[in-house]
């Protein structure tokens, strides 16, 4: 079985590239100079130099000692949360700047949600002396000041968007609007596993670095390349997609992956899109998605401002229809459960998205003698707010 | 009876004028005043714009009716259910346009089959490109002998516009600039310039041009080297400032 994108843009029925016809063009030329472009060896060396010497891989993969002890089982953290800029959105942002200067674009724009991309993108902007512009739903920018701050402070223009819901997916609508206004001179840099072919398979080639690593890593700690699970969590799924790439055909390795299922999924505070969406199209990509009846988007709610997207990866949608990935559903207080039991165990403290993968740990069942690889995506620097708010009074 | 090729055979020496409007914009039952009015004002056909959260190829004007018209509880079976006596009002082209998200979830064959038994002409479904069109829904389309309008755009290269123009039927549908749509004082000389070359092309399709088309130095300019222009946002905007649909209407033909 083939779990990676095929010649017409599809993981099996999901997948596509339906946009406007203002913007075939642009995803044509995308699609047929990505794969050249990013296998060159000058492009090679250039993204392998600025992912070790400026985005500080490879990162450490640790054996956590003590939650090991809890879990019962031999598990490892991918700390994906020691790059710079404090998450994984920096592999995918340097690669797909660099990739938009052999394009010739000479404008950037981006969306964000709870801001971790904005930054990123806005980071590699600055590096690279580009014009950027983000697009941040006005809801978004009144609840992440700080990256708002961040963003602004590298230069960027974050743009506050006022229609729809104000959230992450318009947010994007707004991004694909500008793109469409300003097809020949700007690049669209997409921060997950979503969107029109090739973004899907582009983000998740440059976010599979994670999964390389972790296969190295792994021999030397363990002996063996591969662990018997894989665990991370899912919003459009970058951060999984990096995980999983180099495993992907290799059915040994389980995959488990953890959406937001916010208040649970039986209530409609959820984010749940794997075990709640319906066939549909968003932002360029058949996929699964939370909507009404007739059509309509549905916001999705979690608390964690990075996995309240409606739509999944394409890749994802297919993984979980093959029964490839197991799909949890994990509460918001499963996660923050999750969060507070990292920090005392191991002394780091996670993002709420990190903390619904290592959820899991505490949901299924494990052998002793399993080996456990759970990527910790981000840093919890941005969620304090939230988990002090959460915790009141506790500590 | 085919509609769309009635009005481009009977108006060969006048420009075509077809206007869009959001169902359930203003209000939740205003669909069938709307294009009562816009064909007593003498426009020559319609666009249905059938409301969708996401319309990511509309400017702000076009949203915000969308949004509106969902939050007036406006649904595609509402929309049927509106339409059933509209060949009573009108004979004029009547075209829907949405997404395809919605269109799937109605399901596309429902779709179309509704579409028939209201006397409906052809579709307008922007993020539907040319090749899924072709693979999946094409068949479809003409089983119900349904229209389907493509797009063109001033980055579409000479041979797509080709392979559209092949595939697209009732007219083909010339996207003014690269833009979303919404009101543009004017159109400047390289619009023209791509207006000519596609004029020049003699496709097998007629052609109409949309975005930015508001006023009468739009139109005229969107006339010169096509059959005719599209209207959205401006009559939007208009249903939004006038107290009726039929002074919007007024207003509307007016700038024209």
């Amino acid at each position: 079985m083939n779990y990676n994108v095929n010649e017409q843009g599809y993981y099996g029925e999901f997948g596509g590239a339906y946009v406007p016809e203002i913007l075939q063009k642009n995803v044509k030329e995308l699609r047929e100079n990505y794969l050249k472009i990013m296998q060159s060896p000058d492009f090679i060396a250039e993204i392998d130099q600025l992912l070790h010497d400026y985005a500080g891989r490879p990162t450490p993969l640790y054996f956590a000692k003590r939650l090991s002890e809890e879990v019962g089982a031999k598990v490892y953290l991918k700390r994906e949360d020691l790059c710079h800029t404090g998450a994984h959105k920096i592999n995918n942002a340097l690669g797909q700047i660099l990739l938009a200067r052999r394009m010739g674009k000479t404008r950037i724009v981006a969306e964000t949600g709870a801001g971790q991309h904005g930054v990123a993108t806005a980071t590699v902007c600055a590096l690279m002396n580009m014009e950027c512009v983000v697009y941040m739903g006005e809801t978004d920018v009144n609840r992440q000041f700080l990256n708002v701050q961040r963003m602004k402070m590298l230069g960027a223009k974050v743009v506050p968007v006022i229609s729809g819901n104000k959230t992450l997916k318009d947010a994007t609508n707004e991004a694909i609007r500008d793109w469409c206004c300003n097809p020949q001179n700007t690049f669209y840099i997409i921060g997950s596993v979503v969107g029109p072919h090739p973004y899907p398979d582009i983000v998740a080639k440059f976010q599979s670095v994670i999964s390389e690593e972790i296969k190295k890593q792994l021999k030397e700690k363990e002996g063996r390349e591969n662990p018997d699970y894989l665990i991370a969590c899912v919003g459009g799924g970058s951060n999984a997609a990096g995980t999983f790439y180099h495993y992907l055909q290799n059915e040994e390795v389980k995959l488990y992956e953890a959406e937001a299922a916010g208040l649970g999924i039986d209530t409609d505070m959820t984010a749940a899109t794997i075990h709640l969406g319906k066939e549909g199209v968003l932002h360029g990509s058949r996929t699964l998605i939370m909507q009404t009846p007739d059509g309509q988007i549905v916001e999705p709610y979690s608390i964690s401002a990075g996995l309240d997207y409606p739509g999944i990866g394409p890749m994802h949608a297919n993984l979980a229809r093959m029964g490839r990935a197991k799909v949890f559903a994990i509460t918001d207080k499963q996660a923050m459960d999750a969060a507070l039991r990292l920090t005392r165990l191991e002394g780091i403290i996670p993002a709420i998205e990190s903390s619904h993968a290592l959820a899991i740990l505490a949901e299924a069942k494990f052998k002793p003698s399993d080996v456990i690889v759970v990527t910790v995506s981000g840093r919890g620097d941005k969620d304090m707010n939230t988990y002090s708010k959460y915790f009141e009074g506790q500590f | 009876m085919d509609r769309i090729k009635r009005l481009f055979d009977s108006k060969k020496n006048e420009k075509i004028l077809s206007v869009y409007f959001t169902a359930g914009f203003p209000k939740k039952d205003s669909t069938v005043d709307v294009i009562k009015a816009l064909s007593d004002g003498g426009v020559d056909m319609i666009e249905i714009g059938i409301p969708f959260s996401d319309p990511m190829a509309d400017g702000p004007v076009i949203q915000q009716s969308s949004q509106k018209a969902l939050d007036n509880g406006m649904t595609q079976n509402l929309l049927f259910e509106q339409l059933k006596d509209i060949r009573k009002v009108t004979d004029i082209p009547l075209i829907l346009m949405g997404y395809i998200n919605t269109a799937m979830q109605f399901g596309f064959e429902n779709l179309c089959k509704k579409a028939v038994e209201v006397g409906i002409d052809g579709f307008i479904i922007p993020d539907i490109p040319l090749e899924e069109y072709s693979s999946q829904y094409k068949p479809i389309v003409e089983k119900y002998g349904l229209k389907f309008i493509l797009l063109i755009t001033p980055e579409t290269p000479e041979e797509r516009i080709r392979k559209i123009d092949s595939a697209s039927s009732g007219f083909i549908y010339m996207v003014s600039s690269a833009s979303t749509t919404g009101a543009q004082n004017s159109f400047s000389e390289d619009k023209q310039r791509y207006f000519k070359k596609i004029a020049d092309m003699n496709l097998k399709n007629p052609t109409l041009v949309g975005f930015g088309v508001s006023n009468k130095a739009t139109f005229d300019a969107a006339c010169e080297h096509s059959r005719g222009a599209i209207i959205g946002s401006a009559f939007i905007r208009a249903l939004e400032e006038q107290p009726t649909v039929q002074d919007a209407v007024k207003s509307l033909i007016s700038k024209l």
